[in-house]
């Protein structure tokens, strides 16, 4: 039991990896991101899905609740789409996330607390939020899509400001 | 490849990224699915993908490749569908362009939700656009059509 306290208490310890300032630094390179259009407008305030480089509600009055009534997104949102002008975005996993997982109009602190929140992550933990913004298909898409704006940077150092920010102790800038 | 489109499989050759709605238009001669907009925008190509409501316009052929595809005109096949006979008693159309994907949408709703609200009904068919403001008696013919429905799962 004292070896588990002892190990513990190192782990709480540990100086993180890399500087906290950087880390801060890092963290404010990936709130850039998160509300660009193409990461944004899928975490809205509210239940409509945004569109454009606007970011005005989703025409047609559609929300998060349109699947339920059989209007998914998939009616328009297609696997592999077509390449002719003003045709929806195409992604065989085009979904909103959950309601209470909210980019728009979030300072950069109250972000910051957000994704170390798993209630507010979909469970996720740090490594957990890494690997979703390094892999997952809706978010890559951000990077390659179809002629829209894409998010300031690559999609490749956004991931490395993320395990920046994460190797620094995720710290979060002040209020 | 092959299309099984109503029940029936038909092969075709067009290129992979050719609309569905062209293919069945244009090769498959099933004219009741209308073109409109061509982006998703308005609902008028509506079919059933499977099950599930799909804009034909947006979605290439290749994506339909071994799936069940339904239209307008296998909807009521052999005996019209409650929507269908709903749509004529309540005298929906007015120049019907917009109404085989307004029926297909309306189909998918009672699917998903046997008693719509109006709310529910709103919220469904509000990507079908209907260029004569026929909205009221679309909602009364879902209405209407759930009614019917019901009756039929009572009996």
């Amino acid at each position: 039991m004292w070896s588990s306290l002892v190990l513990a208490a190192l782990a709480q310890e540990a100086p993180p990896l890399v500087d906290p300032a950087a880390g801060t630094a890092a963290f404010l390179d990936v709130v850039q991101v998160l509300q660009s259009p193409r990461c944004m407008n899928c975490h809205p305030v509210g239940d409509a899905p945004l569109q454009g480089d606007l970011s005005r509600p989703h025409a047609m009055s559609i929300t998060r609740h349109s699947p339920e009534v059989g209007l998914p997104c998939s009616t328009c949102h297609r696997v592999v789409g077509l390449p002719l002008p003003g045709v929806p975005p195409a992604n065989p996993s085009w979904h909103l996330p959950p309601a209470n997982q909210v980019f728009q109009g979030r300072t950069p602190a109250a972000l910051c607390a957000q994704l170390k929140d798993p209630a507010q992550t979909g469970g996720r933990d740090l490594p957990a939020l890494l690997a979703h913004v390094r892999d997952d298909a809706l978010v890559r898409w951000g990077w390659s899509p179809g002629g829209r704006t894409v998010p300031p940077g690559s999609h490749e150092a956004f991931v490395a400001a993320f395990a920046t920010w994460i190797d620094a102790g995720a710290p979060c800038p002040p209020p | 490849m092959k299309l099984t489109v109503n029940g029936t499989i038909h092969e075709v050759s067009d290129p992979p990224d050719t609309p569905l709605l062209w293919v069945l238009r244009d090769r498959l001669n099933l004219t009741g699915t209308k073109f409109g907009c061509g982006m998703a925008l308005c609902g008028a190509c509506t079919v059933h993908l499977d099950g599930s409501p799909v804009r034909s316009c947006v979605t290439p052929v290749v994506e339909a490749e071994g799936r069940s595809i339904l239209t307008i005109e296998g909807l009521g096949a052999t005996v019209l569908h409650a929507v269908q006979t709903a749509w004529i008693e309540e005298g929906v159309p007015q120049c019907g362009y917009c109404q085989s994907g307004q029926i297909l949408s309306a189909v998918a709703l009672l699917n998903a939700v046997p008693t719509p609200t109006d709310a529910d009904i709103d919220a469904a068919m509000s990507a079908n656009l209907c260029r004569c403001g026929t909205y009221p008696k679309i909602r009364a013919a879902i209405h209407a059509s759930a009614r019917r429905l019901g009756a039929a799962r009572v009996e």
